[in-house]
C-alpha cells in the first residue's frame, strides 16, 4: 500500500507546534484556575504535580495540548489542566481521544484513566487503541478498587478482597493491566509510582517521546478505600525487594544490591517453563542473567517478566519500561491515505466543482 | 423488430423481479432500473431481501425480489400489486403470488420447478402442471395461478445452451439466467440495452469469458422474445413528463453519503466519520470510505460507542463529525449522545431504521425509531431531528442535518429507514452553488470580560440569537478550556452543582433547539381545492404512499390535504395552527403511534393514527380507503373511492386532472 511508504514521523511530539523561541513554560502555567477535589492524601495529587512539572519540558505550545479522560477519581485530572480538555463518559476515553488524534496531527493527545474506566468499562476500546496504535499516551491509574462510587472492588482487585459488593470476598480474578497491553500488542508499555516523581517523570517523557500509543500503568494510592495497597513498594525497608527495576539494557536483578558490581541479590533468568523466574544472583552465571531488551520485537519475554506481578497483595511487582517498539501509527496512515487521495485530485477543480462532477456522474439524462 | 408483434401502450407498469438470494435478482432489478431511467420514465424500486447473506437455497425465507414501478407520469410508491412476476423458483412463485392482481402475467423459470425444489417451497404438486394445453390456466377451482397470464419458460435451459460457446461449467452458464430474464424483460417494454451491455463490460472487464456469457445472455432473452411466438405484445410506457433538469437515478443511502460529503465541502470542514457496521446503514460507510480526496477520513470503530466517540473527539477537534447506524446501534450510543447534547458539539447521527425492537427485522423498513430519537436518553436531552421523505431527498436532508448541527452546535439525528436507504427514485442533480453554505465560525478570541479590563474565554458563552455555544478548537491560543458530562455553569462553563444553575442550563439546552424553528421556512400544504376537512400528515419515508393515496381520493372526487414534515424537532412554527385547520387529522406511520403522540401532546389535537408495521412501505390503496373512511366521516357522507381504492384497476397515482 502506497500510504505506508511515507515517511512516518519519528516522535510522539514531532509534529506539535513547538513553544516560540526564548519562550519559558512553568507548572503554573499549566495549572487552571479549579480548585483540586480530590480526598487529602490521594496519591491523584502526586501524579497530578508531576504531570505538571513535567509538561513544561515538552516544549510544546499549551493550546495544542489535549487531555481526554473517562469517569472516575482520576478522570477529573483535565480540568485542573489549564490545556483543552474533555471530561467525557465512563471507559470512553480512547475512543474520544482516537477522534481527536486522527484528526489532528498537531495536538498531543493524553487519555487518563483508571484501573475501572480502562479495564472494566472501558477494556474493549482500550485493547483496540493498543492494537491501532493511536499517537497518544495512556495513564492509567490503577488504584485496585473504585473510589468515585465509594469503595467496590475492581477488575485489578485481588481474589478474596472484601468490598461493600463482596462481603464474604471477591471471587474475580484480577486483570494484571501491563500484561493485558502486551497481550494487545501496545507498542509502548510502562509501569511506574504515584509516589516516585522522578521515575514518574522520565516514564512520562518516554511516552510523550514514543510516537504511537503510550500505555503506562501508575500505582496510586486510595488513602480511603484501599490505603496501603502498595506498601511493599514504597517502604524504604522492603521496596528494594518489591520491585523488580527494569532498565533496557541492564540485567534485571533487585534486592540488596552488591557494592561491588551493583546487582541485586536476586534475578531474573529464563525458566524451562519458556517463562522467567527469579533466582538467588550468586546461583547463577553472570552470562544467565537476563538483559532487558524493551524494544525487542517479540513481546514474549515482557509479557513473562509482567507475570512475575503479584496477583493478590503486592508484594512484588517489575517496574519500568516493559517494551517501546515502532510500529506504524492509525493516525498517521489514516491521514497519509486523506492526503494521497487530495494530492491525487490537487488541480482537478475545486471542492465544489469536484463534488458536482461526483453528485453529476453515472447514467443521467436531460429534461429541458 | 418482427412485423407480427403488437404494440401496446400503456402509463405504467410494475415488475417484481424474485428469485433466490443468490439468483442475482437485486442486480437484475437495478439493471431494469438504470435503463428505465434513462429512457426517462418516473419510477420508484423496493428491493427486499432476507437478511441472511445466503438463506437456505430454493426455500421462502431465501426469497430475495425486488420491484420497479415506472410510468409514464410523476409517481410516488413503488407500487402495491405487481402486473408482472418473474419467478425463478418454485418458492420465488409461492412466497409472491398472493401479492399479483389476478389477470398479472408471470413469467417462470420452469428448469428449477423440480421435485426438489417443489418440496422445499412447499408444493405438494407442480403448479405449472395445472395449466392446459398453450399454458392457459384450467380449472378455478383447484389451480392457484388460475385467472393469471402464466409464461413458462425455460431461462436456465435456453441461457445454458447460448452461452455454450465461452466453455463455462455448466453451474457458470446457469448463473447467467437473470441476464436472460432482463434481456427479455428489456424486450417486452422496450428498454434501452446500451447502459447494461456498458455496465456489463465493465464490471466483468477482467473476465472475459463471464463478460461474454453474460452480454449472450442478455442478448439472448432480448431475442427470444422478439423471435419466438410466446410473447405476442410488446409494450411502450413513453418518458415522463418531469421538470426541467438533469437527473440520475439514486439511492437513498447513495444521496444521503452525497449529502454528507457536500455538506463537509459547503462547510469547508474535513468530514469525520466514526462507524460501525449494521444493516441497512452500513453501505453509507462504504460510500463515504471512497471519498478520501474531499477529506473526509473513515473510521471503523470497534463498536458502536466507539464510532461515536471518535466523532466526538473529531467534532471537539473542528471537524464535520458523522456516525451512521441503525437503531440497535442508537441503542448503544445513547449516552454518549448525551455527552454531545452537553457539551454541545456538532454531530450529525445518521439512524437508517430497520424492524424492531431488539435484532428485529435487519433488512426490513420501519419508522418505529422516532420516540428513541426524541427521548432515548437520560435527562433532559433535546436532540433536533430531521427526517428525508424520499431515496433522493436523503441529500438534501444530510446537508439540512449538518446545517442545524454546525449552525446550533448540537447532536442532530437524520431519521433515513430501510425503505429509502435501499429504495431508488430519478434524482434531479442539484446545483451545487445553490446549496447552503455552512458557516463553522470558529471562536478565535476571548470573550468575556474579567472586569479588570483584561479577557478570558468562557466556553459557555452564547450567541444571543440562536444560543449556540462558541466552537474553540484545540490549537487556538487563549482558548484553552475544559468541558465534559457534568452539568456546566451558565457562561464559564465550569462544573457546577447549583441548583438554580442546573435548571436554567438544562431550559436553555430546550430553547437552544426550539429557536432552530426561527430558521426554518413555513410548512408547504398540498390542498388544491382549499376545501378539504380532512389533513393527511406524516413523516420520512410513508411521503410517496401517502402522496399515492390524497391522489386517489382526490381523483375520486374527494377533498383531503396533506402535508409532510421534514422537522421532527422541533416542529415548524406555524404547525400548530395548520392542524387547527382541519376538522380530522390522519397520521399515517410505520410504527404502532410514534408521531401521533407527539402531534396530541404538542398541540392537544385528537389525531387518528393509521398504523402498518409489517417492514414494508404502506400499500397506497388500502391508505386511501382509511383517507376515504375519514373524509366521510368528516363530511357526514358515505365515501366510495370505486376503481381508486383498493379495487381493481389499483395502483394508478398520477395527480388527477
Amino acid at each position: 500500500m502506497s500510504t505506508i511508504d511515507l515517511p512516518m514521523p519519528l516522535l510522539g511530539t514531532s509534529l506539535v507546534p513547538p513553544i516560540a523561541e526564548g519562550e519559558k513554560q512553568t507548572g503554573k502555567d499549566f495549572s487552571s484556575d479549579q480548585e483540586v477535589r480530590w480526598c487529602p492524601g490521594c496519591g491523584d495529587y502526586a501524579v497530578l504535580k508531576a504531570v505538571q512539572s513535567f509538561l513544561p519540558d515538552l516544549g510544546l505550545r499549551r493550546e495544542n495540548i489535549v487531555f481526554v479522560s473517562g469517569i472516575g477519581c482520576s478522570s477529573r485530572f483535565p480540568y485542573y489542566l489549564d490545556t483543552y480538555g474533555m471530561h467525557s463518559i465512563h471507559g470512553r476515553a480512547p475512543s474520544i481521544a482516537t477522534g481527536i488524534a486522527t484528526a489532528r496531527e498537531d495536538l498531543n493527545v493524553w487519555v487518563v484513566t483508571g484501573d475501572g474506566d480502562a479495564l472494566s468499562i472501558g477494556g474493549n476500546h482500550l485493547i483496540h487503541a493498543l492494537r491501532r496504535n493511536v499517537n497518544m499516551t495512556i495513564l492509567l491509574f490503577n488504584n485496585r478498587i473504585y473510589g468515585l462510587t465509594k469503595g467496590q472492588y475492581s477488575p485489578t482487585s485481588e481474589t478474596g478482597k472484601v468490598t461493600k459488593s463482596t462481603p464474604v470476598g471477591s471471587i474475580d480474578h484480577p486483570f494484571n493491566p501491563v500484561s493485558l497491553a502486551l497481550g494487545a500488542e501496545a507498542t509502548f508499555v510502562a509501569r511506574t509510582i504515584d509516589s516516585d516523581r522522578k521515575h514518574l517523570t522520565a516514564v512520562l517523557a518516554a511516552a510523550a517521546a514514543h510516537r504511537g500509543t503510550s500505555f503506562v500503568e501508575i500505582y496510586q494510592n486510595c488513602p480511603i478505600f484501599n490505603d496501603g495497597a502498595f506498601d511493599a513498594i514504597k517502604d524504604n525497608e522492603t521496596k528494594d525487594h518489591a520491585i523488580i527495576p527494569l532498565t533496557h539494557g541492564e540485567p534485571i536483578t533487585f534486592g540488596v544490591r552488591s557494592d561491588e558490581t551493583g546487582l541485586g541479590d536476586k534475578a531474573l533468568v529464563r525458566a524451562a517453563s519458556g517463562g522467567v523466574e527469579v533466582v538467588e544472583t550468586a546461583s547463577v552465571a553472570a552470562e544467565a542473567i537476563l538483559v532487558h531488551d524493551a524494544h525487542n520485537p517479540d513481546p514474549s519475554t515482557a509479557f513473562a517478566i509482567s507475570r512475575l506481578t503479584d496477583a493478590g497483595y503486592l508484594n512484588r511487582s517489575p517496574i519500568g519500561i516493559f517494551r517501546q517498539v515502532d510500529r506504524p501509527t492509525y493516525d498517521d496512515q489514516a491521514r497519509a491515505q486523506v492526503a494521497t487521495a487530495t494530492e491525487a485530485v490537487a488541480g482537478k477543480g475545486t471542492p465544489e466543482e469536484r463534488l458536482a462532477q461526483l453528485i453529476g456522474a453515472g447514467d443521467t439524462w436531460t429534461i429541458d | 423488430m418482427s412485423q407480427t408483434k403488437q404494440v401496446k401502450q400503456l402509463d405504467r407498469v410494475i415488475i417484481r423481479f424474485a428469485g433466490d438470494s443468490g439468483d442475482g435478482m437485486q442486480l437484475t432489478g437495478d439493471r431494469f432500473t438504470q435503463e428505465s431511467a434513462v429512457f426517462g420514465n418516473d419510477l420508484v424500486t423496493l428491493p427486499n431481501f432476507p437478511a441472511e447473506i445466503r438463506a437456505p437455497q430454493g426455500t421462502i425465507p431465501g426469497v430475495s425480489s425486488f420491484q420497479i414501478h415506472f410510468a409514464d407520469h410523476d409517481i410516488l410508491t413503488a407500487g402495491d400489486r405487481p402486473d408482472v412476476l418473474v419467478a425463478m423458483n418454485p418458492a420465488a412463485l409461492k412466497a409472491n403470488l398472493g401479492d399479483l392482481p389476478k389477470g398479472a402475467t408471470i413469467i417462470v423459470d420452469t428448469h428449477d420447478f423440480t421435485k426438489r425444489n417443489l418440496d422445499k417451497a412447499g408444493y405438494t404438486s407442480n403448479p405449472l402442471d395445472k395449466l392446459g394445453p398453450d399454458y392457459e390456466a384450467v380449472d378455478d377451482s383447484v389451480n392457484e395461478l388460475a385467472g393469471f397470464q402464466v409464461q413458462p419458460v425455460d431461462l436456465t435451459g435456453i441461457t445454458v445452451e447460448a452461452v455454450k460457446e465461452f466453455g463455462l461449467s455448466r453451474k457458470d452458464a446457469a448463473r447467467a439466467k437473470n441476464m436472460f430474464a432482463l434481456g427479455l424483460l428489456s424486450w417486452m417494454y422496450g428498454r434501452p440495452t446500451e447502459p447494461t451491455i456498458a455496465f456489463l463490460e465493465k464490471k466483468f472487464a477482467k473476465v472475459a469469458d463471464i463478460l461474454g456469457a453474460n452480454v449472450a445472455a442478455f442478448k439472448a432473452g432480448w431475442n427470444y422474445g422478439e423471435t419466438t411466438e410466446t410473447f405476442v405484445v410488446q409494450y411502450e410506457i413513453k418518458p415522463a413528463k418531469m421538470q426541467p433538469g438533469t437527473y440520475r437515478n439514486i439511492t437513498g443511502n447513495l444521496a444521503l453519503s452525497y449529502g454528507l460529503v457536500a455538506a463537509g465541502v459547503r462547510s469547508d470542514l474535513p468530514v469525520f466519520l466514526g462507524s460501525y457496521p449494521i444493516t441497512p446503514a452500513s453501505d453509507i460507510l462504504h460510500e463515504l470510505s471512497k471519498h478520501k480526496g474531499f477529506g473526509v477520513t473513515t473510521l471503523q470503530a470497534e463498536d458502536e460507542i466507539a464510532g461515536i466517540g471518535a466523532a466526538i473527539g473529531a467534532a471537539f477537534a473542528g471537524q464535520l463529525a458523522i456516525t451512521t447506524t441503525s437503531g440497535p446501534g442508537i441503542a448503544l450510543k445513547s449516552e454518549a449522545i448525551g455527552l454531545a447534547v452537553m457539551t454541545e458539539l456538532p454531530l450529525v447521527i445518521v439512524n437508517v431504521q430497520r424492524g424492531g425492537p431488539s435484532t428485529g427485522l435487519p433488512t426490513k423498513t420501519e419508522q418505529a425509531d422516532l420516540l428513541q430519537a426524541m427521548y432515548g436518553r437520560n435527562g433532559e436531552a433535546p436532540v433536533p431531528i430531521v427526517a428525508p421523505q424520499s431515496p433522493g431527498d436523503c441529500f438534501a436532508a444530510a446537508v439540512e442535518a449538518a446545517r442545524i448541527a454546525i449552525t446550533y452546535r448540537t447532536p442532530v439525528f437524520l431519521l433515513s429507514d430501510g425503505y429509502l436507504a435501499n429504495g431508488s427514485e430519478p434524482w434531479a442533480i442539484p446545483s451545487v452553488e445553490d446549496l447552503p453554505r455552512i458557516e463553522a465560525n470558529f471562536a478565535t478570541e476571548a470573550n468575556h470580560d474579567k472586569g479588570d479590563g483584561a479577557k478570558e474565554f468562557w466556553p459557555y458563552l452564547r450567541d444571543e440569537d440562536t444560543l449556540a455555544r462558541p466552537w474553540a478548537i484545540p490549537g487556538t491560543a487563549g482558548l484553552e478550556h475544559r468541558i465534559g458530562g457534568l452539568e456546566k455553569g451558565e457562561g464559564h462553563g465550569n462544573i457546577s452543582y447549583d441548583p438554580a444553575n442546573h435548571d436554567r442550563m438544562v431550559r436553555i439546552r430546550a430553547e437552544k433547539v426550539q429557536r432552530i424553528a426561527d430558521s426554518l421556512p413555513p410548512l408547504e400544504i398540498d390542498d388544491p381545492s382549499g376545501e378539504a376537512k380532512v389533513l393527511v400528515i406524516g413523516w420520512g419515508s410513508t411521503y410517496g404512499p401517502i402522496g399515492a393515496a390524497c391522489r386517489r381520493v382526490r381523483r375520486a372526487g374527494y377533498n383531503v390535504a396533506q402535508v409532510h414534515l421534514r422537522h421532527l424537532n422541533p416542529f415548524p412554527k406555524d404547525l400548530g395552527e395548520i392542524l387547527k385547520r382541519y376538522d380530522k387529522v390522519l397520521v399515517p406511520e410505520m410504527n404502532l403511534g410514534q408521531l401521533s403522540r407527539l402531534l396530541r401532546a404538542e398541540y392537544l389535537v385528537d389525531a387518528v393514527g393509521y398504523n402498518h408495521v409489517y417492514g414494508l412501505p404502506l400499500k397506497a390503496a388500502e391508505l386511501a380507503e382509511a383517507v376515504g373512511a375519514l373524509v366521510g366521516e368528516a363530511e357526514g357522507r358515505d365515501v366510495d373511492l370505486g376503481e381508486h381504492g383498493i379495487n381493481a384497476p389499483a395502483d394508478h397515482e398520477e395527480v388527477p386532472q
